[in-house]
């Protein structure tokens, strides 16, 4: 099935073969072959977006609530360098996007040209791997490659930079079956089932343990829907606890009866403490990362600890474990709970004492915050958020920073790939654009960006891409005039001298909405907000929603910075000066 | 709170957002064998993980082994702690052109060796007359290098060995007018008859 064609002709045909429906880009000199073979076909849509970094949250924000790759279409030079965060940011939460950039012709590459950069180069660290295609008969069988790297084993992102000449040139097609057969990059080989003594050592460590707890990660969501039907199953089978780190929400309801909540530096008190307290600790498709350990030394002193991940240099990074299962999480947890049932159940009442110890825990009531009759509080909007749209078919992004904890502390995820977040990387700027992506694969769902005020304006052009699309997604702005986590945190550590986290000049948000075209709508007080939230729900456009929420409010429980799991600042007993004067007194010598 | 910042404790780290601590776990050097798709920027993405994610490099050799394959290998010198090593190596293994990373030290100690075997070559420049020369080549002689270029004025020799063979041999020439030393980087494999 081999066929000539240009260059740019093999990459639409590539991109179809592929099953993609949806792309995200910005055309430019190096890119235009491409371009005009987009024009010429109505198989792949393309989704012009204000700034390429844009389109890259957008094929994030896609990639993550359909689990396929995203894929975006971008120039030389500034095009490609404009993609380094996004890329970056799929990188640190192993999203699957394939990037197509345009380069200047091959003779020109190092000579300086127009808007030529090394975009393989700059985008080495920041991709699984990278491209640059010198020979237009490579370039199918690249493209394929490419797909399958982004989607296999640990996902993450691809570029492939292609440069003009290439893309004019004419040479043979080859399709993915084939691309297969010639595969360059035959050491690749993710690993899919674990090792099946590793995984009877697990068991047998699961058998014995008296305090257990699951501690679950983005990667349950990586593996496929299947891998959280299992993860259910083995919470049934066991009747474990079970925590989740903020990439990981969803995979596990959190209306589930053996749901902790999230874990890490703004996690529950009993997530927290079940950690720092089990006899067994299952890690599933999570990295240890210093936002879930707080102080490594301190870090659930008295456990054996199972990890199962698929990149195997993620195990022994930060923690040492005892039984390390390198595989796909779906296919771990199925030989996990066929080794489980071979043996007769454990004792029901086995975990009854850990059960009432984490119900002490529980009763601390960890996310408590102080109810207001004439301010909103920002946590009482996402409850009331989440009460009015959790019967809908809802997908949340955010941006990053207070509001990003508060939407994951007080949004009950149910299902995996409703939720998409900035977690490794932390972009500010993410959501707003992720929202736009998730909306063009989900056109009839209700799609929401739970945003703060300053992140949301570093990719606000994308509302523009949101009116021209017809993309009704709803940015739902907690204001508080802040940068409130940077705030929270020079309160906490630099004496509250809170420098340039004020804005002073914010757009009024609800005329911004209106310049481009969209719906904006406020609410000040409590008692508006459920029927602003009902119109907002209710619009067939896309929305800016300034919730104005209380200024000074700061995101608890938290662990404070060089601590461990069991000393958590707790929100009431906390306020903000106890948080100040604990840090001053007994934390200083370990920040 | 004011007050509270007036009276904070004296000069202490700088705070911050993240958990630092010191970690003095001694060090060892090991040698590594990567075997690698040998294509453009394959030895950028090897040396860009080791500068990116702040590990050493000593010593580093590579050219291709195999040629119908297109396989080359590279012999890496590296020294960290036991778990930095162990994420070197799964680090290596993760990049995409990458088949197999061997690490030769831990081979050669679970066979009951200290060491791979490891050689280098070096070009070693000396020049001068008289005696000075004359206790170039006495030297030489002794190291078992050899002569491979020559004038009245000056002397290449090459030496093949262990490293601090060749580190020995370069020290004692200092003195006797060495201008030049080149040195190819140690290559390695370990002993006895089963393959990598």
């Amino acid at each position: 099935m081999s066929e000539q064609m240009t260059g740019a002709e093999m990459v639409i045909r590539a991109l179809i073969d592929q099953g993609v429906e949806h792309i995200f880009g910005y055309p430019g000199g190096a890119v235009l072959p491409i371009y005009d073979e987009l024009f010429q076909q109505d198989k792949v849509r393309h989704i012009l977006v204000r700034h390429e970094q844009g389109a890259g949250h957008a094929a994030e924000g896609y990639a993550r609530s359909t689990g396929r790759p995203g894929v975006v279409l971008v120039t030389s030079g500034p095009g490609a360098t404009n993609m380094v965060t996004p890329l970056t940011d799929a990188m640190m939460d192993s999203i699957p996007l394939v990037c197509i950039t345009g380069q200047v012709p091959t003779h020109l590459i190092g000579n300086d040209a127009f808007q030529e950069c090394d975009t393989v180069g700059i985008t080495r660290p920041c991709t699984k791997h990278n491209w640059l295609v010198k020979d237009v008969n490579d370039l199918a069988r690249i493209l394929h490659e490419a797909f399958y790297v982004a989607a296999t084993g640990r996902p993450g992102p691809v570029v492939v930079d292609v440069p003009k000449d290439v893309q004019f040139a004419t040479g043979t097609y080859v399709g993915p079956e084939e691309a297969r057969r010639t595969r360059r990059h035959t050491g690749y080989q993710p690993p899919r089932q674990g090792d099946p003594e590793q995984i009877r050592r697990a068991v047998r460590l699961m058998r014995q343990a008296r305090r257990p707890v699951l501690y679950t990660g983005g990667g349950v969501v990586n593996s496929g829907p299947e891998a959280a039907k299992l993860l259910r199953e083995l919470v049934a089978l066991t009747g474990y606890p079970i925590t989740s780190t903020l990439m990981g929400l969803g995979a596990y309801p959190a209306s589930g009866r053996n749901w902790l909540g999230m874990l890490g530096m703004h996690g529950t008190y009993e997530a927290n403490m079940a950690m720092h307290d089990c006899d067994l600790m299952v890690a599933i498709g999570a990295r240890f990362d210093d936002r879930i350990t707080g102080r490594t030394d301190a870090f659930s002193p008295g456990s054996r600890k199972i990890h199962v991940d698929v990149d195997a240099s993620s195990i022994n990074k930060n923690i040492r474990v005892d039984v390390p299962v390198v595989g796909d999480v779906a296919h771990v947890l199925r030989a996990m709970i066929a080794a489980l049932r071979e043996d007769e159940p454990a004792k029901p009442d086995a975990l009854a004492p850990w059960w009432n110890q984490i119900a002490r825990w529980r009763a601390r009531n960890s996310l408590a915050f102080r109810p207001s009759k004439s301010v909103i509080m920002p946590q009482f909007a996402i409850q009331r958020l989440h009460a009015l749209t959790k019967d809908r078919d809802t997908y949340i992004t955010t941006e990053v920073g207070q509001h990003q904890m508060w939407a994951a502390q007080f949004y009950g995820f149910e299902e995996p790939n409703r939720w998409m977040t900035s977690g490794g990387l932390g972009t500010m700027g993410y959501g707003l654009p992720a929202a736009l992506g998730v909306q063009a694969a989900h056109p009839e769902s209700l799609v929401i960006d739970i945003a703060g005020d300053a992140s949301v304006l570093m990719n606000m052009q994308e509302m523009s891409s949101a009116i021209q699309h017809e993309l009704p997604i709803k940015v739902f702005i907690l204001n508080n005039q802040y940068m409130g986590m940077v705030r929270q945190w020079q309160q906490l550590l630099h004496g509250n001298r809170l420098s340039h986290s004020y804005t002073e000049a914010l757009p009024d948000f609800v005329k911004l909405a209106e310049a481009y075209g969209g719906v904006g709508i406020r609410a000040e007080k409590p008692a508006e907000l459920d029927d602003a939230i009902m119109a907002m729900i209710e619009t067939r456009k896309p929305v800016i929603f300034d919730c104005r929420v209380a200024n000074l409010e700061n995101c608890f429980p938290m662990i404070p910075s060089g601590k461990a799991h069991n000393e958590m600042l707790l929100p009431l007993e906390a306020n903000d000066e106890a948080a100040l004067a604990q840090s001053f007194a007994a934390g200083k010598e370990l920040v | 709170m004011n007050d509270t910042m007036t009276a904070k404790p004296a000069p202490t780290p700088p705070a911050s957002a993240y958990f630092i601590e010191e970690r003095r776990d001694p060090s060892e050097t090991h040698t590594l064998a990567v075997l690698v798709d040998n294509e453009p920027g394959v030895l950028a993405r090897v040396i860009g993980l080791f500068s990116g994610r702040g590990y050493n490099i000593e010593s580093l050799t590579v050219s291709e082994t195999e040629h119908a394959k297109h396989l080359s290998r590279i012999t890496i010198v590296t020294t960290g702690t036991p778990p930095v090593l162990e994420q070197i190596r799964n680090q290596l293994d993760r990049l995409v052109p990458v088949h197999r990373v061997t690490d030769l030290t831990m081979v050669a100690r679970g066979r009951g060796q200290e060491k791979p075997l490891e050689r280098e070559l070096a070009l070693i420049k000396v020049r001068g007359s008289g005696e000075h020369r004359i206790e170039a080549l006495r030297l030489a002689t002794a190291f078992k290098a050899e002569v491979v270029d020559a004038t009245t004025e000056h002397f290449v020799f090459q030496l093949t060995g262990p490293s601090s063979e060749i580190e020995q041999f370069v020290a004692i020439l200092q003195p006797l007018g060495l201008v030049e030393v080149c040195r190819t980087g140690v290559a390695a494999m370990n002993r006895g008859p089963d393959p990598m």
